[in-house]
């Protein structure tokens, strides 16, 4: 299996990292590597082995459904490149 | 006065408890030793007016008896933990300019112990890197140095300006984090302590995420004991960490009996890799012969499935990582490059706010969670996990800890194996797997390398018993006896 310069358009296309052209063909070698390194563990027979979820053994805390947090929306919206009215803003997304 | 900077943290909460000095006192010295060592670029912002402030409160603290456990100790941040009002940046160019309006629960902790802040330490973009070279804000620098160079050696990473100002002697103590290396490794290159807790142990809340199910803060120190000193203000249950576990915090100390007759050690034969250096070899030799002669038994034991370590946190870091780090968008916090659209407006931002080797990562992640991939890599690579895991499980049935080197190589110079991603991954060999299996390791430095450099040793633990593990640190610190200096140290040599 091998990345190609499409597929790394694609990736970083859904990563939403803008890659040019160049960058593809630095960036096909080198995922190439990488993923041709880790290709190792398809050799340990692995059928019937549980994928692991959670390193530590314990169940999911629960608490109530309630609002235990919150009413500050300066501080929230305090590092946002820009915010209007308590809300983050964004380019305009609907025409 | 001169010395203070040379002080453990357990000598200078006994100074201060005597009265020979201050936390001020103590804290003006060391914001002396962040100035005269800044070429070792190990901060990107130093806080001194927020250090002399909080040394002022701890030493009225101490005057009313209600001192804490880190009560007046200066310490560095690595800036990977969200300080309240201190920009925190992750060593990330995305991230220049946040100021958190909320505090981590660890630094938090530590505040609340009396620790004191001088500076946001650097490290590894997103702490993805084992050299301390990925930073926006430049490379940090070790404060060791070869014996007749002046070459510039990497303090390893990511917790690479921890590493550095606590071996500079310019922090008296570091924080740092851990997922699969980056307290240990940079320890063993620095000379010093550095304590990666039980997964759990200690609270993620703040601290900014490179991947979760790996995770975890720990002490870097000049001590064992200081370690068990801070980690027993890090560690806790926190109720805004779901993965935080909810057991009591021991003194810690208590464990340093120096008592270790009986113990069982496990030398794993899996570590003994080709091409690792003698000297390398050679220290492991002498570690467990320290253990031997101190009443423990050494026991050879198998990890087989240690080889298959590195490729899997090479599918499960990049692949929490990238969803991780979807939410640095150009929104809600950081850097923003304006776009046609908003989909522009991402990716503009994230191709300029990013590092390269953080984007390798995140389309590495990405490319393994993609729809006809997931399976192949990234459930077979959680599948391994459980076979690393049970490997420790079953270990653990025969031995009490594990003694294994820290790292393959001694530091090495700035700009070497750079071109090479899988030779600076290998970095990792001896420390990823037990990151995998979220389990307690600590690394301690054992002596000098031919170049006159530190070695580290790799002690591992049971989850949750960072006691034995610290009783068994404090019997090989003993041991080695280790008092070399770096070179380039605050005051001078």
């Amino acid at each position: 299996m091998s990345v190609d310069k499409k597929t790394v358009a694609k990736i970083a296309k859904l990563a939403r990292i803008r890659v040019d052209e160049a960058q593809q063909e630095a960036l096909s070698g080198e995922l190439n590597q990488i993923l041709g390194w880790v290709e190792q563990l398809s050799e340990l027979d692995t059928s019937g082995v549980e994928p692991m979820t959670s390193v530590v053994e314990m169940t999911q805390p629960l608490r109530e459904d309630v609002v235990n947090d919150g009413g500050y929306v300066d501080r929230v919206t305090k590092n946002a490149p820009e915010s209007a009215h308590g809300f983050y803003a964004v380019p305009k997304v609907v025409e | 006065m001169s010395n203070l900077t040379h002080l453990t943290i357990a000598d200078a909460l006994a100074g201060m408890e005597k009265g020979d000095f201050t936390a001020r006192e103590l804290t003006e010295a060391h914001v002396k030793a962040v100035e005269e060592t800044r070429g070792l670029n190990a901060y990107i912002v130093e806080t001194p007016e927020i250090a002399l402030k909080q040394a002022d409160a701890s030493d009225k603290r101490r005057a009313s008896g209600e001192a804490g456990v880190m009560e007046g100790i200066p310490i560095a941040m690595k800036d990977l933990f969200c300080t309240e009002g201190t920009q925190t940046t992750a060593a990330s160019h995305i991230l220049e300019g946040f100021v958190p309006t909320y505090e981590s629960t660890v630094s938090g902790n530590l505040w609340n112990a009396g620790a004191v802040m001088l500076g946001k330490s650097n490290l590894d973009q997103f702490a993805m890197g084992s050299a301390n070279i990925t930073s926006h804000f430049g490379n940090v620098i070790n404060p060791w140095q070869r014996e007749g160079s002046s070459a510039e050696l990497t303090p390893g990473g990511s917790s690479g300006g921890s590493a550095a100002t606590v071996a500079a002697r310019a922090a008296m103590a570091a924080t740092g984090t851990d997922t699969g290396g980056s307290i240990r490794q940079p320890a063993a290159f620095s000379g010093i302590v550095g304590l990666k807790p039980t997964y759990g142990r200690c609270s993620r809340w703040g601290v900014i995420a490179f991947a979760s199910s790996l995770d975890q803060a720990g002490p870097m120190t000049r001590s064992v004991r200081d370690a068990a000193i801070m980690l027993e203000a890090m560690a806790g249950y926190d109720a805004k960490d779901s993965t935080s576990v909810n057991l009591p915090v021991p003194r810690y100390q208590d464990a340093l009996t120096g008592d270790i007759r009986g113990l069982k050690v496990g030398i794993p034969r899996e570590y003994r890799i080709d091409g690792t250096p003698v000297e390398i070899e050679k220290a492991w030799e002498q570690g467990i012969e320290w253990l031997r002669a101190a009443g423990a038994e050494p026991v050879e034991i198998s990890l087989p499935h240690t080889k298959y370590a590195l490729p899997t946190y090479y599918i499960i870091a990049p692949a929490e990582c990238s969803s991780n780090l979807a939410r640095y968008d150009g929104v809600r916090y950081g850097q923003r490059v304006e776009g046609r659209s908003l989909d522009d407006m991402y990716e503009n931002t994230r191709a300029a706010g990013f590092g390269d080797e953080v984007k390798r990562r995140i389309l590495i992640g990405t490319y393994v969670l993609s729809a006809g991939y997931y399976d192949a890599y990234y459930n077979k690579a959680r599948q391994v996990r459980t076979l690393i895991a049970n490997d420790f499980k079953k270990a653990y049935e025969s031995v009490d800890v594990i003694l294994t080197p820290t790292a393959p190589s001694p530091a090495f110079g700035i700009g070497e194996k750079m071109d090479d991603p899988i030779a600076m991954y290998l970095n990792d060999v001896f420390t990823v797997p037990a990151s995998l299996a979220g389990l307690p390791g600590i690394s301690i430095p054992s002596g000098l390398s031919s170049e006159g450099t530190p070695l580290g040793l790799q002690l591992l633990g049971r989850a949750f018993d960072e006691e034995t593990l610290l009783r068994v640190a404090g019997v090989m610190e003993q041991a080695a006896g280790f008092s070399a200096l770096p070179q380039l140290i605050a005051g001078g040599k």
